[in-house]
Order: C-alpha cells, then sequence, then structure tokens
C-alpha cells in the first residue's frame, strides 16, 4: 500500500512535482499515466527515496518514508528508469548480489531465486554473463533482482519501454500474475493502451500534477467519454507526448 | 554479512573478471616500471665496467714530441693510436672518443723547464666520455707529478715541500646506499603505482557505475550508502594496494633473477625491506582510492573521469620531482606529511638507514587520517541527490 500527499519537488526554477497526491491499494495494479515530462519518473524516485521532496508526505504500508527510508525500501522491489546490470556478472550473481544487499540468508536466496528464474522464464540464461542480453532479457533480470526479497509493493518506471510485442505481452502476465498474489504494483507508462488494459486504478499526470484518477469506468464517468484515449486527452489537455 | 563486504567482494570479483583491468592495474602497471628499471641498471653497470675494464684507446697527434709521455702511457695499460687527420673534426663527428694532441713545442718548453702544454679534444656533451677523460687526465698528470719530484730532488729540494696540503678522500658511503643511489627511483615508481592501481576501479566503480545505469539500482537497496562507498572505496584500495605489492615484491624478485653483473651484487631489495616499504605506501592506498572516488563523482562519464584523473596523476610526482631538484634533508614534519613521508621513508629504507619507529608511526597515522578525513567527504558527496541519477 503506497500513499503519497502533496508531493512537491522543484529542480531549479523548474517545479517538476507540484502537488501529487494518489494511494495505491494492495492486490491491485495502479497505472501511473503521463506525457514524457509530466513528472512521473520524479514521483517515483521520490517515492522509492532515492530523492527527498521538498514538500509532502509517503508512506510505505504505513511507514514514512522521509522518517525511516531504509525500513520503506525494505518494502519496496524497484524497477528505476536506469535498467543497467552487471555485465561481467552472470543473469543470477546480479540477482543474488541484490539480494545479498536486502540482507537475506543465503538459503533464501539460492530459494528466491529460483523461483524467479522460473517465473521470468530465465532458466536458460540464467548463469550466462549479462553482456549481449536482449533488451527483453535484461529487463527481467532486472525485475528478478528487484523483486528477491519479495517485497509487498513494487514499483516499476516505464517496464515495457523497448520491449517487443511478446516480452510486453509476458510482462503484463507477470504484473498480473503479482497482483493475485496480492502485491500493491505502481508502474509508471506513457503509452495510453497499456495502462487501459493493465490497470484496476490510474493516476493521470500532466505538467507535475494529478490531473485526474479513479478506476477506468470512474475516469469516463467523469468525463462523459467512453473511449479512454479520448478521456485521457481530454483530462491531459493535448496528446502530446503520448502513443 | 555486512553490507559494505557484499560490495566489496562484488566488485572485486567483477574487476577480476575483467581481463583489460587486471593487466592493466595488476600485472603491466605495476611491473613494467620495476623491470625496465632493473634492465636499464643492468646494461648501464654493464656498459661501466666494460669501459674500466677495457684499455684506453688514445689517438695521439705529435707523439714523437713526447716519447717519454707515451712511454708512461703504454706502461699504464693504454694502447697508443695514430691521430685522424683532423682530431677537432673526428671528436666532433664521434669518430673518436678523445685525442691527445702534442704540439710541437713540447720538447723545447720541457727542457726550459716551463710548463709543456698537451691537449686533450673531447666532447663533454657525450654521455661515458668523462670515465675515459679522466683516466687519460690522472695518467698524463701522474707522469708529470713523478718528473716535478725529480726536479725538486736533483735540486736537493724535498718533493714534499711542493705538497703543502694533503686531500685525503673518505667515502662514508656504504656499499648499501650507493647501491640505494641507484634505487632513488622506488618511491616515485610506488607513489605512483599506489594511485596508477586504483585508478581503474575508482572510475568503474562510480562514474563507470552510472555510466551503465546500475547506480540507481543499486543505491534503492535498504542499506546505507555509506556502506556502498565503503565497499567501493576497499575495492579501490585493496587494487591499489595489490599494485604495489606487486611492484615491490617484482621489483625483489628482477633483482635477483636479472644478471647485474659485478656490481649488481649490493643491489639488492631483502624481504624485509620490501615489506616495510608496502606498509608504509599502504595507508596512500586510502588516499589515493578516496581522492579518485571523489573526482570521478564529479564527473558526467568514464571518459570525462578518465581525464580528470589522469591530470590528478601529476600530484603524486610532485614531491619526488621537487626532490630530485631540490634535495632536502627532511625535517620532522614532512614525516606527518602524506605523500613527502613516504618519499623520505622508502628512500632511507633502501639506503640501510635507520627508520625511526616515530618516523613510521607519523607517516602512517597521518596518510591514514588524511585518507579517513577523505573517505567520509567522498561520503557525504555521494549523499547528494544528483550522484545517483543517470541521465
Amino acid at each position: 500500500m503506497l500513499e503519497v500527499q502533496g508531493l512537491r519537488k522543484a529542480f531549479g526554477a523548474i517545479q517538476a512535482v507540484d502537488g501529487v497526491s494518489f494511494s495505491a491499494p494492495d492486490g491491485a495494479i495502479t497505472g501511473l499515466l503521463g506525457p514524457n515530462g509530466a513528472g512521473k519518473t520524479t514521483t517515483l524516485r521520490m517515492l522509492y527515496t532515492l530523492m527527498r521532496p521538498d514538500a509532502g508526505s509517503i508512506r510505505i504500508d504505513g511507514v514514512d518514508a522521509q522518517v525511516d527510508p531504509l525500513q520503506a525500501r525494505r518494502r519496496m522491489g524497484v524497477l528505476p528508469d536506469a535498467k543497467g546490470l552487471y555485465k561481467r556478472l552472470t543473469a543470477r550473481e546480479n540477482i543474488e548480489y541484490f539480494g545479498r544487499l536486502q540482507g537475506l540468508g543465503e538459503a533464501t536466496l539460492r530459494e528466491r531465486c529460483e523461483q524467479l528464474i522460473q517465473a521470468l522464464d530465465l532458466g536458460e540464461i540464467a548463469d550466462r554473463k549479462t553482456e549481449g542480453f536482449s533488451q527483453g532479457q535484461r529487463v527481467k533480470t532486472a525485475i528478478a533482482r528487484a523483486l528477491i526479497h519479495a517485497p509487498q509493493n513494487i514499483l516499476l518506471d516505464e517496464p515495457t519501454n523497448g520491449l517487443d510485442v511478446m516480452a510486453t505481452r509476458a510482462m503484463r502476465r507477470f504484473l498480473l500474475g503479482l497482483r493475485e498474489a496480492g502485491h500493491c504494483v505502481l508502474f509508471s507508462s506513457h503509452i495510453m493502451q497499456e495502462v487501459a488494459a493493465l490497470c484496476d486504478r490510474i493516476v493521470v499526470i500532466a505538467h507535475g500534477r494529478v490531473v485526474a484518477q479513479g478506476t477506468p469506468d470512474e475516469l469516463r464517468a467523469q468525463t462523459g467519454m467512453d473511449n479512454l484515449e479520448d478521456v485521457f486527452v481530454q483530462v491531459i489537455g493535448s496528446e502530446e507526448g503520448l502513443s | 554479512m555486512n553490507a559494505w563486504f557484499t560490495v566489496f567482494r562484488k566488485e572485486a570479483m567483477e574487476n577480476l573478471r575483467d581481463r583489460r583491468t587486471v593487466m592493466n592495474s595488476l600485472v603491466f602497471g605495476p611491473l613494467f616500471g620495476p623491470l625496465l628499471f632493473v634492465l636499464l641498471i643492468g646494461f648501464m653497470i654493464n656498459k661501466a665496467s666494460e669501459r674500466a675494464e677495457k684499455p684506453l684507446d688514445l689517438p695521439v697527434a705529435g707523439a714523437e714530441h713526447a716519447p717519454n709521455l707515451i712511454a708512461h702511457l703504454r706502461q699504464n695499460g693504454v694502447v697508443i693510436k695514430d691521430a685522424p687527420a683532423d682530431p677537432e673534426k673526428a671528436v666532433r663527428d664521434q669518430d673518436e672518443e678523445l685525442v691527445l694532441r702534442i704540439p710541437a713545442g713540447y720538447g723545447e718548453r720541457w727542457r726550459d723547464g716551463l710548463p709543456a702544454p698537451v691537449e686533450l679534444l673531447y666532447d663533454d656533451s657525450r654521455q661515458f666520455t668523462a670515465a675515459a677523460v679522466q683516466r687519460a687526465t690522472r695518467l698524463i698528470e701522474s707522469y708529470g707529478a713523478i718528473h716535478a719530484a725529480l726536479r725538486l730532488t736533483v735540486r736537493g729540494i724535498d718533493p714534499q715541500i711542493a705538497q703543502p696540503v694533503t686531500v685525503i678522500e673518505r667515502d662514508q658511503s656504504s656499499a648499501q646506499s650507493r647501491a640505494g643511489m641507484l634505487l632513488a627511483f622506488l618511491p616515485y615508481m610506488l607513489i605512483l603505482g599506489a594511485f596508477l592501481g586504483g585508478m581503474y576501479l575508482a572510475i568503474d566503480t562510480t562514474a563507470g557505475e552510472r555510466e551503465r545505469q546500475s547506480l540507481e539500482a543499486l543505491l534503492i537497496n535498504p542499506i546505507p550508502r555509506a556502506q556502498v562507498l565503503a565497499g567501493k572505496l576497499a575495492a579501490t584500495t585493496a587494487f591499489s594496494l595489490a599494485a604495489v605489492a606487486i611492484s615491490v615484491f617484482g621489483l625483489m624478485v628482477f633483482l635477483r633473477v636479472i644478471p647485474l653483473g659485478p656490481l649488481g651484487l649490493t643491489l639488492k631489495l631483502d624481504f624485509a625491506s620490501a615489506c616495510l616499504a608496502v606498509l608504509v605506501v599502504a595507508p596512500l592506498a586510502l588516499l589515493s582510492a578516496s581522492v579518485q572516488t571523489m573526482v570521478a563523482a564529479f564527473s558526467k562519464s568514464f571518459r570525462e573521469a578518465q581525464t580528470w584523473l589522469s591530470m590528478l596523476m601529476i600530484v603524486p610526482a610532485l614531491p619526488s620531482l621537487f626532490m630530485a631538484i631540490n634535495p632536502t634533508k627532511p625535517v620532522d614534519w614532512m614525516y606527518a606529511t602524506p605523500l613527502l613521508s613516504q618519499h623520505f621513508i622508502i628512500s632511507q629504507i633502501v639506503r640501510g638507514e635507520v627508520v625511526l619507529p616515530w618516523q613510521y608511526a607519523a607517516s602512517i597515522g597521518c596518510t591514514l587520517l588524511a585518507g579517513l578525513v577523505l573517505a567520509w567527504i567522498t561520503v557525504r558527496i555521494y549523499h547528494q541527490e544528483r550522484l545517483a541519477i543517470s541521465g
């Protein structure tokens, strides 16, 4: 469960995030939709405590992320915008490294690692060095290392960026599986179809503000439009930066 | 397991898998200097002893004017040759090292009891000429001295009267300190080695990791950033330390294995001295790791970091350069100064001089302290938000 209240962040004169409030419940997929440059990545970076907000509060399962960032981070698995791997390590070593940094014991670590390798279909490449992995293989490995500590809350920044159709479909199935298991899933995207197809709740961000939020049905009712695409275009105010 | 150790182990393993890093940081970098040095010294020693043992070839112009002098030279192992037609040109063109010219008026002035001139033509800008010139000069002067004594004796005067002062040379250098002169480059090599050995890791673990877009994910893990950085600094320090140790022990082995001729026997670095040298440079490894990590932190990319760190390389060279231009006797405070203290202590070790315990303590303690302060500053810098972000 993620709760964000009145989040603000400025870089110099640019107000990147300007009073963002929303919540993402357990057992649901929440989509953060907005054009490029709307403030999605900055919002997520504040959520996973890489950046300090200028104002506002963040609660992860009730833990105040600004008071106890380490505890908050333990409750989150994050696939950030930057998805680089260590290319001289194998996929398994990449995953295990993060597991150790999460403080997992060796037995738990091996067990979780094996589970994730199965779930993400990484079996064939698990013991290969990640140099030369395809984009899809890299993202899967990055997801496995983000989820090694079985976090309740899962944050993904543009997880399908650069993936082909098959990899995107596999990613969707995986996210749905996480929802079934009762996790809180929050992901950002600038792709309308993806958000429409996957999300239980949608938070639309533009110019650093939340311009609309709710279930797809609620959004249709608010705007009086049937087509979600039209809904998005109307609440954002333009088609710029979406796809 | 401690988080910093996890980071350390991963950084060390990852870089040990990279052949280029291993070759540069742990093989070529640390061993090239000592090997080149030993080969050069060997070459110089052999050349010098070859020259010392070889009979002196001396072209003489006008030998007929001074047959007794020529006979004296022959008796002392000089091979007299005919002089070339134009002695000045022959010396300038490096066809001859030196030429002795005896002018026609030599005999006349000798008989009149006036100083009889002989000319020695040589080119002082040529290497290795000084030894031959010195040898020839000494022989000619000794001939002069014998005849001066004879002339005085003939006149009933004790020759000692013409020698009011006698210089007795008493060289206080030991065989080891003379050998130490040849090892004067060692402090510079080790200090530079400490900087070079960790350079690649300092960049790779910071600017490199950010450029490869994995730093952000790493920093999201629930461990204090200070621990992440401690692990990275430890890995850089370990590589730097390994490079120094490989350098010192490499030199020790090269000095034993490569034949250095008779003079080379005194040129030895024993195991205890080698260990002490590594111990003295060890805190410098932490210092250099911190400085380099700090500089790399401000760089946007691997390449930029490389440029800055290459410029930083002038710093470890400064004390040794300064001492080469202006040799100074160490003053107490210098033993508490990083870089300078290592320079003096290693010089003293190789010269076989006693290094006092407080000198070791001051050097190691102060350098370690400086290293820790710099490490702390580096950790503070890494708490800045922008340092985590790749794009």
